[in-house]
């Protein structure tokens, strides 16, 4: 191996690095949003278009003209869509993409990728009070109610797996990705602790939908009744924008579930199995394309899935649901997570 | 903020509206608190073609023309109106064969309206489902009409096609079909959980509202209003049929809302009533042979009916509810008077109690739930050409319209 310093490393990292990811987490998201596209189409038996047509449709977008409503406030209205996907993509920087450890691993840890996460919706918030419709007005007031109801479920998710691997010996490390990476929830608990485990993954594959704004979660763009609501006035280049953050939102939110639930690479059980040394760059190609698998079972499964199988359910609705039986199922896989300790 | 509530427009152009109609809505937060309707927008003056440049049978096919899914129902009711003013009766087998394609224009129409719902209520797998399973009755009535929509069927004193052997094997697979996909519909709509979420007490009109804004067809029958035109009033081959009004406490066990869900409850099982029916009527066909026109001579009919001075009413249960044609003959190459009353126009003003109090998410559900035909219904519209404004008339001015179109029409009548 060369020797390289550490200062270059660092630099390496963060600029090579930051664009082969953020090229990554482009391309694949918007395959991503091809397959969910497709698979939802061939369950309603429908042909449905073809895996390409997402970056298709970000090309002419970003051909056409940007049209900026007369009352709208412009600066904001502009730079939300900016906004958005700078975050989305700053996501990526904090989260370990398979075999590869997160780039920038020593500044951020799980609660980031929490507050980074809300970044695009918010954005998507401010864009759509600042568009001055009355669509994206209600649109946006839904979006900050779902984004409440969502939030409540999914955090304490992310701080149960947490504090189990803190509970686990990770003291400090417990939030941050390598900790958990390291302590996969699975290999700690007893078959009570697997039932609560159950239930946070179910619980976290509910919150999906609501994230990326997905029937039956889409109230804030409900195309029916609200014309598409927070992106009714959006156009041209800044809806290619939301486009792209949504698909990078995409990656980054099934990355952070597997990192979570599914940390596991391909190699080790590879070479057990044929009793092989694997090349260790070969073992990083194979585990890289183990976790885009997992990406896109995960996408279809939380996403596409529920979308075929459900109808548009009101904002009050969405809340009722998250609250009360999402919530009460998130508690009860903590209670029976703490229960698990103690008959350990 | 000063004011709580702001206005959302939903249309004229608004992805929720199958046709240009506009609401007004005033919101307070996500609660509708007032509604105002906008109509007229797609108003066409058909009734002053027909009484000014078409003869009776030209007028056919314009009023085939006025709805895109009732295609059958509006010219159902106007040879109605018109045997009636000339005193004609049509064969009993013509009656066979009219009744026939009305209820599979009514099998096709409901489950064309239950894909539409399910898109409101954004369940857009079961808006393909739904869809793909009409493709069968479109399929049928292509086979014996020539035309998945605008069948061209009827003709004054009959109809212009009779239905074979082949046909009526045809309608009989197809009928099967649909009690074999019924269980499922029924499942899929009826008993899923998310569209009874979305649906059940949603845009409730009680039965004393449905009957002081005089709703007709199926929005009256959901509230409990046991109203069918084939019951109350046979017409047609359906005096010698078994028909009963469907209300949707029979279905559901649960006391009647006359909301959403009880809507599509009544749609939904109208549709098997429609497959009884239909199964009854090609029995009686094959029993019935006979003409099927009184007179398969054209140019006699026209002569007649130019001949002929009455005036005449032609009833019909469309899909959407009754539908009600005036006509008066008074020697003259073209009907004097044509007057046409579509369901949608007596389902318009039960709207307004349906939205107040509802959520915004609720509207295009709710004015879905009349399976409204804007272009059947709309009248007219003013429209001051020097600004391009709309405006409403007052009550004063549409009286005295009325009395001028009153004064034209007797000035021609005499």
């Amino acid at each position: 191996m060369l020797d390289i310093p550490y200062e270059v490393e660092i630099l390496l990292r963060s600029t090579v690095g930051a664009i082969a990811v953020a090229l990554f987490a482009l391309i694949f998201g918007l395959i991503l949003v091809g397959i969910d596209r497709k698979v939802h189409a061939r369950m309603q038996s429908r042909i449905g278009p073809p895996i390409r047509q997402p970056f298709r449709d970000v090309k002419k977008l970003l051909y056409k003209q940007t049209i900026i409503p007369e009352n709208a406030v412009q600066s904001i209205y502009n730079n939300a869509p900016i906004l958005a996907f700078a975050a989305a993509m700053a996501v990526m920087v904090y989260l370990p993409l398979g075999p590869f450890s997160p780039m920038l691993s020593e500044g951020g840890d799980l609660i980031l990728v929490l507050y980074l996460l809300i970044i695009p919706s918010l954005a998507m918030v401010v864009g759509g009070f600042a568009s001055g419709s009355p669509y994206a007005t209600v649109g946006a007031q839904r979006e900050m109610v779902l984004m409440i109801s969502y939030e409540l479920p999914l955090a304490s998710v992310i701080i149960a797996i947490a504090w189990k691997a803190a509970s686990g010996g990770l003291d400090f490390a417990a939030f941050t990705f390598s900790g958990i990476m390291s302590y996969p929830i699975w290999d700690h608990v007893g078959a009570v602790g697997a039932v609560g485990a159950i239930l946070l993954l179910g619980t976290i594959l509910i919150t999906l939908p609501g994230e990326m704004s997905k029937i039956p979660f889409d109230a804030p763009e409900a195309e029916t009744e609200i014309c598409g609501g927070l992106l009714a006035e959006y156009s041209g280049r800044n809806l290619a924008m939301f486009m792209l953050a949504d698909a990078v939102k995409t990656v980054a939110l099934g990355t952070l579930v597997i990192a979570l639930f599914f940390p596991w690479g391909l190699t080790p059980t590879l070479e057990s199995v044929l009793d092989v040394d694997i090349n260790k760059y070969i073992g990083w190609g194979i585990d890289f394309l183990f976790y885009m698998l997992k990406l896109i079972l995960l996408v279809v499964v939380a996403v596409s899935f529920p979308r075929t199988a459900f109808s548009r359910i009101k904002v009050d609705q969405i809340t009722d649901v998250y609250w009360k039986r999402v919530g009460a199922m998130a508690l009860v896989g903590v209670f029976l997570l703490m229960l698990d300790l103690q008959v350990l | 903020m000063a004011e709580k509530t702001f206005t959302v427009p939903i249309g004229p152009i608004h992805p929720a509206l199958k046709e240009i109609e506009s609401f007004i809505l005033t919101v307070d937060g996500e609660r509708v608190v007032n509604v105002e309707l906008d109509l007229g927008y797609s108003h066409r003056g058909l009734e002053y073609i027909v009484t000014h440049r078409c003869n009776p049978i030209q007028a056919i096919y314009i009023a085939e023309r006025i709805c895109g899914i009732c295609s059958t129902s509006h010219p159902y009711a106007y040879v109605q109106s018109m045997e009636h003013a000339a005193g004609i009766t049509p064969p009993e087998r013509a009656e066979i064969i009219r009744a026939i394609i009305g209820e599979l224009e009514r099998i096709h129409s409901h489950i064309l309206w239950a894909g539409v719902a399910a898109h409101e209520i954004g369940f857009d797998t079961l808006l393909h489902w739904t869809w793909k399973i009409r493709e069968n009755v479109l399929d049928v009535l292509e086979a014996i009409t020539g035309n998945r929509i605008n069948y061209a069927m009827f003709t004054i004193g009959g109809v212009r096609r009779d239905i074979d052997e082949k046909g009526i094997r045809q309608i009989r697979s197809s009928l099967q079909f649909y009690r074999e996909v019924f269980d499922t519909f029924v499942a899929t709509f009826i008993e899923d959980t998310t569209v009874k979420m979305r649906t059940r007490d949603v845009g409730i009109l009680t039965r004393e509202e449905a009957e002081k804004q005089v709703a007709v067809g199926p929005t009256a029958r959901g509230s409990g209003v046991p109203k069918d035109v084939r019951y109350d009033k046979p017409y047609s081959a359906y005096a010698d049929l078994d028909i009963y009004p469907i209300v949707p406490d029979e279905f559901t066990h649960e006391e009647t809302k006359g909301d959403v869900y009880d809507r599509i409850v009544v749609r939904i099982f109208e549709v098997l009533q429609s497959v009884h029916i239909l199964e009854d009527l090609c029995d009686l066909l094959e029993s019935t042979p006979g003409p099927i026109t009184y007179q398969q001579n054209l140019v006699v009919v026209l002569n007649q009916l130019k001949r002929a001075v009455g005036e005449g009413i032609g009833r019909h249960e469309a899909p959407r509810g009754e539908v009600f044609h005036y006509s008066m003959l008074n020697k003259r190459e073209q009907p004097v008077v044509w007057k046409v009353r579509a369901p949608t126009y007596n389902n318009y003003a039960s709207w307004i109690p349906m939205m107040k109090g509802t959520q915004i998410a609720d509207i295009p559900i709710v004015i879905a739930s009349i399976d409204p035909c804007l272009s059947c219904a709309d009248r007219m519209t003013v429209v001051d050409e020097r600004t391009g404004k709309s405006r409403v008339m007052t009550l004063q001015e549409m009286r005295e319209m009325g009395w001028r179109k009153t004064k034209e029409i007797k000035r021609r009548v005499a």
